[in-house]
């Protein structure tokens, strides 16, 4: 346990280093979003030509695209000269601790993290610490002929090259969304793994805070492909929470599994909550493959988030298990969108959402059998629970079935917090607080059981820390 | 013998609505109390007013606990001063394990770290007694638990947390002969091995036949018409209230 939060503060120090360090040796030129800054962030990664190319293209789509309509969570707070800015940060962007906002400040004292450690952050030597634990995973995986590194560094070698660009943004296009366009114009950092054909990895790969590379890492890509009957588990985790004052992240993530390949991505998101989060994530399964999504969104001040399954083989499989809370000031449009488009697939969705002190958490999903998906089989279960009147939940479920051969279920509910079973706890001699975060914890107990066991108790310790503060 | 709990012309409300019309009653430590009445009455509430639920607003009139005034102090201050309540319908809670929910009581009253092991050796000896189903302890609280095992679920944690003053409310309904025997024991070994004090609620008095009972009172529409002793009980038992309706 303890060598994770070190993991996640070496991991902040270094990204905070860099990222000043960047801003003001390399990108001082005035702001605005025009091709010669995207050939400027083209050039300085080295991409080849035919990424240039591409991100110019997506920078047109971009610019010809115009802003949705507002069907979720406004939008309207968000600054594009601000974000611009973010992309190319200018010297008058800090990122000192002083900055932080109180509330994430004091989560991470509350959350263990040694004061000596958090002093280290503006240090360069303990990262060094984090980073050979990475590499050390690195070369065990390797040696299965499993790849794990950055987009830009897999770019740059020609055994995966070919595979970026046959891969690229093809599961999400620029066109699918403006935010997928701006995306694909100016990406920056992730992930690129490839699992071989047959090998089942065991351990984990975790990547933290990847957004915090160098550069402006709030468009960070990741690429995974997992080959016929491989496993991998992908830990994303960006339980850290941001510091700088960027307000958008708009990521993407594309997904590959092969032929009777499984795949399951975890995922902890608790931004500031000053961020909107407009992120992209999306999977396309082969015969007998299953993907299984498990998603925690806790922070950020709007988030948009629905990954994605495209049963695209016989008999494949998704399984989604969500999280989402939302407090004060926050508006958490999240689920999941299931494609059935091959016979006898299957999916499964079941999401918990928790809202309280005003903030708004409406499940969206999408569940669409397509008339070729004979035999498909579908089950959608969802719960919210609000704290308090002030709070809202919704629950948007969308069912498109084009086949008379379908077994499809959707269940909703949604409730406030019982006063009875707070005084049920208190009369033992529990705290008002303490119980009120028991019966939070009791109602995430069968979600948070999916994810990994650190990020389970990082995740009881954010609703504690949510729920000091929220009574009386 | 010290006083333990005192309430002194105590009016309850519920919803504006008062339902208690100045309670007198004493219960020293060590002394089990009955209350009867029929159906509407206030006995619930009498219990939910001394635990301290805050939809149970106490008016006018005072809560004494060792000499304390606690008449507005919340119910966890009143449970880590040491006063129990035996839930009618206990509330079923997902997610929390009833094994869990007892040590994090327990912890929460004593403020420190209890070993688990020692814990689930404590915890096991009183499940044995209680004759509940070990497979209980890792259960969610009262989910699916049938009516008996929710009962003796509440006595359990009544002989883990071992308070001063444990108010049983209507702990004897809807259970079946053998229930009401082991429930009877558990209560038993409270007042006797532990010698903790007793508020029982109740309109029978099956629960009472293995119980030592000091004082019993009759509450009517909101008001006590009749004390005594433990030959109300039986006198109730044989002939109704009716003569103690007042």
């Amino acid at each position: 346990m303890e060598k994770k939060e070190k993991v996640y503060v070496d991991d902040i120090d270094r990204s905070l280093y860099d990222f000043r360090y960047e801003e003001k040796d390399v990108y001082k030129v005035e702001n605005g979003l025009t091709p010669d800054i995207v050939n400027e962030i083209s050039e300085k990664k080295h991409d080849p030509e035919w990424m240039r190319e591409f991100r110019l293209h997506c920078l047109e789509v971009y610019n010809n695209r115009k802003m949705a309509d507002n069907w979720g969570p406004s939008i309207e707070g968000l600054d594009m000269d601000n974000i611009i800015t973010y992309i190319r940060p200018n010297t008058d962007m800090k990122n000192s601790w002083n900055e932080v906002p109180d509330d994430i400040k004091n989560t991470f004292e509350k959350l263990g993290i040694p004061d000596a450690e958090r002093k280290s952050l503006a240090g360069v030597g303990a990262q060094y610490d984090s980073e050979i634990v990475y590499h050390n995973v690195r070369k065990e995986v390797a040696e299965q002929g499993v790849v794990y590194t950055d987009i830009e560094s897999a770019l740059q070698d020609e055994r995966y090259a070919g595979m970026i660009k046959d891969h690229f943004m093809k599961l999400v296009p620029p066109t699918d969304h403006k935010f997928a366009a701006l995306h694909g114009a100016v990406w920056s950092g992730g992930s690129f793994v490839f699992v071989p054909e047959g090998v089942h990895l065991d351990i984990p790969l975790q990547s933290y805070f990847r957004l915090n590379a160098k550069g402006a890492g709030q468009f960070e890509h990741t690429l995974i492909i997992v080959s016929d009957n491989a496993y991998l588990h992908f830990i994303e985790g960006c339980s850290a929470p941001k510091y700088n004052v960027a307000n958008l992240h708009a990521g993407c993530v594309e997904l590959y599994v092969g032929k009777n390949a499984k795949l399951r991505y975890s995922t902890i998101e608790n931004w500031s909550k000053n961020m909107y989060n407009l992120n992209t994530k999306r999977a396309v399964v082969s015969e007998g493959g299953t993907i299984e999504w498990v998603s925690g969104s806790f922070g950020s001040h709007v988030s948009y988030l629905y990954p994605t399954s495209i049963l695209n083989g016989r008999g494949s499989r998704s399984e989604f298990t969500g999280i989402t809370f939302a407090g004060k000031g926050q508006n958490l449009d999240t689920g999941s969108k299931v494609i059935h488009n091959a016979p006898d697939t299957s999916s499964y969705v079941n999401t918990k959402s928790i809202s309280k002190s005003g903030g708004i958490s409406t499940f969206r999903n999408a569940v669409i059998v397509n008339s070729n998906a004979v035999g498909a089989k579908s089950s959608v279960s969802c719960e919210s629970l609000m704290l308090d009147s002030e709070s809202r939940s919704d629950t948007i479920p969308a069912i498109v079935v084009n086949t008379n051969d379908a077994d499809i279920g959707h269940e909703a509910k949604i409730g406030r917090i019982s006063d009875e079973a707070v005084f049920y706890l208190m009369s033992r001699g529990i705290s008002e607080e303490e119980a009120k975060a028991m019966i939070v914890r009791g109602f995430a107990d069968n979600v948070s059981k999916e994810l990994p066991l650190e990020y389970a108790v990082e995740m009881n310790n954010l609703i504690r820390l949510e729920m000091v503060g929220s009574i009386g | 013998m010290a006083s333990l709990l005192r309430t002194d012309d105590l009016h309850v409300s519920v919803a504006d609505k008062e339902i208690l019309h100045g309670i007198d009653l004493e219960i020293n430590e060590g002394e089990t109390h009955v209350i009867m009445g029929p159906n509407g009455a206030g006995k619930s509430t009498l219990g939910y007013a001394v635990m301290g639920h805050p939809n149970y607003n106490s008016d006018s009139g005072k809560i004494y606990f060792r000499g304390n005034d606690i008449t507005s102090d919340s119910a966890d201050k009143r449970a880590k001063a040491g006063i129990y309540l035996s839930f009618q319908n206990p509330v079923e809670i997902p997610g929390i394990s009833l094994s869990n929910f007892i040590r994090t009581s327990l912890e929460q009253r004593t403020g420190t770290r209890i070993k688990l092991w020692d814990f689930k050796k404590a915890l096991a000896k009183e499940m044995e007694l209680l004759n509940m189903d070990p497979s209980y302890a890792d259960r969610d609280l009262n989910v699916g638990f049938s009516g008996g095992e929710k009962k003796k679920a509440e006595i359990l944690q009544l002989l883990m947390l071992n308070p001063s003053l444990a108010i049983l409310d209507e702990t004897d309904s809807g259970l079946d002969v053998d229930a009401v025997k082991t429930v009877s024991e558990g209560v038993g070994i409270f007042q006797k091995e532990k010698g903790g004090a007793l508020l029982i609620i109740t309109h029978s008095t099956r629960i009472l036949e293995a119980l030592k009972v000091d004082k019993a009172h009759v509450l009517v529409n909101g008001k006590i018409t009749a004390s005594g002793g433990e030959e109300m009980v039986s006198d109730i038992n044989e002939n109704g209230f009716e003569k103690y309706i007042g």
